[in-house]
């Protein structure tokens, strides 16, 4: 049963991968890997019950934090150019 | 007898999980703009995040297992708005509009 | 001094759920970690009533609750509109009213608003949250205010 989770939740990769080439803009791009990055976790989750070794699941809650944090840190030097903080920042820089 | 159950209600909800998640996927592909793109992000993101972990729940029964799908349950409950909402912010600023807007405009 | 026990508490809790080895020597290598992020925490200055909203504890189960039956039910509508397309969608930006001057309060209503599929928080400007919601109906039901109410109810208690 676990492989029709398997599956789907890889048909829905593909599907998101192709919105990751076809873009247009690049804010697109962004989500489709975010939404990418979370099926990952439902993936590993899925694979390490499948394969009978439910420790993936320290492998899958890295990774959600890992893609949380690689998200935010595209989106911030996207708009700041920068990873650092700028403190005389006209916007406030709370991304 | 209960261990049947559990197989068959954790079986419904990750298959039904898989499905939000193809069903959103598609949708990524057929919305005509970013921001409702994001909108069928949204579903993988919360219903069938939720619907397979829970199912993968009803699997691992009470135990230290269950309690670390609670726990990715929850970060992915907090990170996942947050990132979409910084990802909606940043695409504003940079001047993109959702389409309703534009047609009203002209 | 509450709110460094509470953040002590909630991290000793973590490292024991996370952990799963309960011998003496990993024990007291996590207490000695639970200690030491605590004193980073206190030496940045970011233990607070924000950071550990200890007041928020008592009415987060109600509130979760609500939330979920609301994620389940947009679900299910968000779901059914994306298979049936263009047709079944009617985008809509609004502008509401938060109810609440606090930060705090502020950033659990748009992450709830965005949280639920077919709203989506897009902007946060003092004390009105700018709201792209897929349908004209969800639009409806963001600026009818009752999630902007619950989340006050949640941070202030009955009222």
């Amino acid at each position: 049963m676990f492989i029709a989770g398997l599956i789907g939740v890889a048909m829905t990769m593909l599907l998101v991968l192709v919105r990751v080439l076809a873009g247009p803009t690049v804010y697109d791009r962004i989500l489709a890997i975010n939404l990418f990055g979370t099926k990952t976790v439902l993936l590993i989750a899925l694979l390490g019950f499948f394969a009978g070794r439910p420790e993936f699941l320290d492998l899958a809650l890295t990774y959600a934090l890992i893609n949380f944090i690689g998200t935010i840190a595209v989106l911030k030097f996207m708009q700041y150019g920068d990873l650092g903080w700028d403190s005389d920042a006209r916007d406030d820089a709370d991304v | 007898m209960l261990g049947l159950i559990a197989d068959i209600v954790s079986w419904l909800l990750i298959v039904t999980g898989a499905l939000a998640c193809v069903i959103s996927g598609y949708g990524m592909l057929r919305m005509p703009d970013l921001y409702s793109r994001i909108h069928a992000a949204s579903v993988a993101d919360t219903g069938g995040m939720l619907l397979i972990l829970i199912g993968l729940m009803f699997q691992a029964g009470l135990g230290l297992t269950t309690a670390k799908l609670v726990l990715i349950v929850v970060f992915l409950l907090i990170t996942s708005p947050t990132a979409t909402h910084a990802l909606a912010r940043a695409a504003r600023q940079d001047g993109v509009r959702p389409a309703s807007e534009k047609r009203a405009r002209r | 001094m509450r709110y460094l026990l509470g953040l002590a508490t909630g991290l000793a809790v973590l490292w024991l759920l996370l952990s799963g080895h309960y011998a003496p020597l990993t024990m007291a290598l996590g207490a000695l970690s639970c200690v030491f992020v605590v004193w980073l925490c206190r030496r940045l200055g970011i233990v607070s009533h924000e950071s550990v909203p200890l007041h928020l504890l008592p009415r987060l189960p109600g509130y979760t609750l609500w939330l979920g039956l609301q994620i389940v039910r947009s679900n299910v509508d968000v779901a059914t509109r994306l298979l049936r397309g263009r047709a079944a969608i009617s985008p809509r930006t609004v502008i509401i009213d938060t109810r609440t001057h606090d930060p705090l309060g502020q950033a659990i209503l748009a992450n709830s608003i965005t949280l639920t599929p077919g709203t989506v928080t897009v902007g946060l400007e003092d004390n009105e949250a700018i709201v792209h919601a897929l349908t004209e109906d969800g639009a409806a039901d963001i600026e009818a205010g009752t999630m902007a109410r619950r989340v006050a109810r949640l941070e202030h208690g009955e009222s």
